[in-house]
């Protein structure tokens, strides 16, 4: 039985489980008049014995899928002929993984023991099904016959239900730590191999980035100097935020503090649209648009600007983060208190003294923080870079140059069929590490300027 | 001393302040001219953007066709047995397709001509024929009048994108053919259509025959992946945080942890599904299930970070009213808390669905970037997603791709704009506090 099958008949049958135990527990105390003589209300019995039916059974099907690949192997391995069992548990490894293969479709040059090996395999295979789906029903009935029959007057159905239902509630929880447990060793594990061929000092401190992706046929020797990429990082998120900190920062004071109702209902949108248009529109954008018109007005100032430029990627970049700015710190105003505006008008103050004197300085903590994930975004945004910064790693900090950043090389080192074992790959890696410890330390430093401040107005 | 204080100098000050009062009235004039001023840039550049691209992209709705008219005495089928049905063969239709471009332009001869002139049609002229004959068993008995493709710089030219005065390594046509091709625009044999091609078609290196179909598809698949996976774990993960978790060092963790994942690069998320969804568990590469998993991954904090306030919003008064009743814990909160928030939930998770939507950088890295050039049938086969398409396109120098990258944009804007409607019609009509 194929697994979308058994689970469909699980399903079934905890369905069928539900309505006898609601059914059953209506019985035990004499009919539906009398309810109120069970703990509690039907319909918890007939989810406890549904619940007892689907999640073992369940339980079965997904250790099967887990492990059920495995121990088949193991077993076809263990019956192959005699020359077979002087292998070293290497070579048992790649021989399962050559059967799993050619079991999976993949047979392109399979010799004939292999073949034989699957024929085994698939027909132990048919079996093991057999046997699961087996085990599964019996499973799913003992579960749900069991609790059937348990099912009195006394049983706290309700409470067993909503103990399961806060399990499930709490494992969706750890969803996201599992999450950051496997961002943190993922990214940690493959740095730390590339670290051990490449010294982490010459990764840090090395001047000179130049990857071969095909170091062994080329020869010229692969550079893994990050500097130049950490400094054109740098360069587009400071040209990002001088576009987006003024821009963001005065268009939200102004909608907090100036704007009509009318026009600021209509314009406070369509500036947060900025921030739901995806990047490879910005981007797009920046090559097809903006880079060619800072080429053609350098070149009529005299400059030579390159298609592909810092500024161009930074400028657009600048405009994507505007409205994380301007959003933030457009509701840091509006939380500061009318009395402090009262006040300052009245000791005779102007609109815009009150608000750099006293709203802004109250808002600080919130705006603060937001320009630090307004940075933090900068530093990790992709599309952008990838398609109008260029590749080239040159160290300066000249706008006007190509210059090539960690998100960027990430990409180029990563979006293609590479093996996960060269040092080209593994430095992707190392650079997502980094990345990743930057953002953090934003994210963290930001939350506590925010806390800090925030303990000063309170 | 400051109480004491004579008149005069009270008169200074007063003439200060009034002295002052010019500078400081400016001085309020350009703090609010530069609050109007960023506002009008920001402004500005949705208006720029969405125009540059607009008006690059929408001729790309239409495409530029050949009429070509397939003479029954030049249908090969015609020798054999009637009533059998036996397959053309590939060459047979472009031969077809051959002799019909002889008959738009009967004059020309010699080969460097000719083959210039065939080169005027699409590669997937052949195939139209072949569909065409294929539906219609009858079609060879009688002539027929076919649209078909022309050649991408055809199309180019027709619509003004290309001149005749242009050097001609640069259009990439020859005199010849723009002769030919004025004659038979003039004659009505070319004509601009509607490109349903572009909606329905794969990839192709081609650019004529290029289309965002698989890519619809494509994206369609992941995002019925992360709706049906990052929907309930968030919601359920909010529940949990905001309802049922002992305040303490645990649940203080967890929330750092999720506000610190909300901040994390999504390139950052792609490297997690490179080595943990394609390296240790084994999935293929280029497919909508694991694009779809990594996407769930980064809406997840977004949908758990919004519900959480989704939930708080609730008056403490429906608790306690619930409470009073006799209700359990759970029953409040899935009985009356989770129902009187669930608008704003839905409104929230379709809004990260968006933001899935729009999201390309870790599908670059678990192998999105596939050219697909079929329409994915199931969450394993290789796809792609509309952004990625786009990106790929953009990379791509040929001019006639400027046009299709510039539509697939406005497609996919306005899908989001759809999308970003459709939260905002929930909380509209389901919201009733």
């Amino acid at each position: 039985m194929q697994t979308s099958d058994l689970v469909l008949v699980i399903i079934l049958l905890a369905l069928v489980g539900y309505r006898l135990g609601r059914a059953r527990a209506i019985r035990v105390v004499g009919g539906s008049r009398l309810v109120r003589r069970l703990h509690s209300l039907p319909a918890y019995y007939g989810i406890l014995t549904a619940l007892w039916c689907a999640i073992p059974a369940l339980l079965v099907i997904a250790g099967w899928q887990l492990l059920g690949d495995r121990i088949l192997t193991d077993a076809v391995l263990r019956e192959i002929p005699g020359h077979v069992h002087g292998l070293t548990s290497a070579d048992r490894d790649l021989l399962g993984t050559e059967i799993e293969n050619a079991v999976a479709g993949d047979a392109t040059r399979n010799r004939g023991e292999i073949m034989a090996a699957v024929s085994r395999y698939q027909v132990l295979q048919r079996q093991a099904n057999t046997a699961v789906s087996v085990a599964c029903i019996v499973v799913a009935l003992l579960g749900g016959v069991i609790v059937w029959r348990r099912i009195k007057p006394q049983l706290q159905a309700r409470n067993a239900v909503e103990y399961a239902i806060t399990a499930v509630l709490l494992m969706c929880a750890c969803v996201a730590i599992a999450t950051t447990i496997g961002i943190v060793l993922s990214v940690l594990f493959e740095a730390l191999r590339f670290f051990e061929r490449i010294p982490l000092a010459e990764f840090l401190f090395g001047l000179h980035w130049n990857p071969q992706v095909s170091s062994a046929a080329s020869g010229s020797e692969s550079f893994f100097g990050a500097v130049p990429l950490f400094v054109g990082t740098l360069l587009v998120a400071l040209i990002a935020m001088m576009v987006a900190v003024p821009v963001g920062l005065f268009s939200a004071i102004y909608l907090a503090e100036y704007a009509s109702s009318g026009f600021r209902s209509v314009s406070k949108p369509v500036l947060e649209t900025l921030a739901g248009i995806p990047t490879v529109v910005y981007g797009f954008f920046a090559v097809l648009t903006l880079g060619p018109l800072l080429r053609d007005l350098g070149q009529s100032a005299g400059l030579a600007i390159s298609t592909e430029s810092a500024l161009s990627a930074g400028l657009v970049m600048g405009v994507m983060i505007i409205p994380y700015v301007s959003s933030l710190a457009d509701d840091m105003l509006r939380a500061v208190p009318q009395s402090l505006r009262d006040g300052s008008v009245a000791l005779g103050a102007t609109q815009s003294e009150t608000i750099r004197r006293v709203v802004f300085p109250a808002a600080m903590p919130g705006i603060v923080g937001g320009i630090l994930l307004g940075v933090s975004r900068a530093i990790g945004e992709t599309m952008i870079v990838v398609m109008a910064a260029g590749l080239s790693a040159n160290l300066t900090i000249n706008p006007l140059h190509a210059v090539t950043t960690v998100t960027v090389q990430i990409v180029t080192l990563l979006a293609g069929d590479q093996e996960l074992e060269s040092p080209v790959t593994l430095a992707a890696f190392a650079l997502g590490l980094s990345l990743f410890v930057i953002t953090l330390l934003l994210n963290v430093v930001a939350l506590q300027v925010v806390r800090r401040y925030r303990e000063q107005y309170e | 001393m400051a109480n004491r204080s004579p008149i005069k100098t009270d008169r200074t000050k007063q003439e200060r302040i009034a002295g002052s009062l010019a500078r400081r009235y400016r001085t309020e004039w350009w703090f609010r001219f530069c609050g109007r001023l960023s506002v009008f840039i920001g402004l500005l550049f949705v208006v720029c953007l969405i125009s540059a691209v607009a008006s690059r992209g929408y001729p790309a709705f239409q495409q530029t066709y050949l009429r070509l008219t397939i003479k029954s005495t030049s249908d090969p089928t015609h020798n054999r047995a009637a009533g059998s049905s036996v397959k053309l063969e590939d060459q047979d239709y472009g031969a077809l397709v051959k002799a019909a471009m002889r008959d738009l332009q009967p004059t020309v001869q010699g080969r460097p001509a000719l083959h210039q002139l065939y080169a005027l049609v699409s590669e997937s002229a052949s195939r139209t024929l072949e569909h065409r004959f294929e539906k219609n068993a009858h079609a060879a008995e009688s002539d027929q009048v076919i649209w078909v493709l022309a050649l991408d710089r055809v199309d180019q030219y027709v619509k003004g994108h290309i001149s005749a005065k242009d050097p001609p390594e640069v259009r990439g046509l020859s005199d010849d053919q723009l002769g030919w091709i004025d004659q038979w625009k003039a004659r009505g044999d070319i004509q601009l259509r509607f490109n349903s091609g572009f909606f329905t078609s794969g990839d192709s290196r081609e650019p004529e025959q290029a289309g965002i179909g698989a890519a619809i598809v494509g994206s369609f698949l992941t995002l019925l992946i992360v709706a049906s996976l990052s929907f309930p774990i968030g919601v359920a993960a909010a529940i949990y945080l905001e309802e049922f978790a002992p305040p303490g060092r645990w649940t203080g963790f967890l929330e750092v942890n999720i506000n610190n994942l909300a901040a994390v690069p999504s390139i950052v998320f792609g490297l997690l599904g490179l080595v943990v969804f394609i390296k240790f568990f084994g999935l293929p590469r280029s497919v909508p299930l694991v694009g779809g998993l990594v996407l769930s991954l980064i809406t997840l904090p977004m949908i758990i970070i919004a519900s959480r306030a989704a939930l708080k919003s609730v008056p403490l008064s429906i608790r306690e009213a619930a409470y009073g009743m006799g209700a359990s814990r759970v029953q409040v909160v899935f009985h009356h808390v989770l129902p009187l928030s669930l608008p704003t939930i839905i409104t929230s998770a379709i809004l990260a669905l968006s933001r899935a939507m729009g999201e390309s950088a870790p599908l670059l890295l678990v192998g999105m970037v596939a050219f697909v050039a079929d329409i994915p049938q199931r969450v394993t086969d290789p796809a792609t997603v509309l952004p990625v398409q786009v990106y790929l396109w953009a990379r791509s120098s040929e001019a006639a791709f400027v046009e299709r990258t510039s539509a697939a944009i406005l497609v996919l804007l306005t899908v989001l704009l759809f999308i970003n409607g459709v939260a905002f019609a929930v909380r509209r009509i389901f919201d009733k506090r």
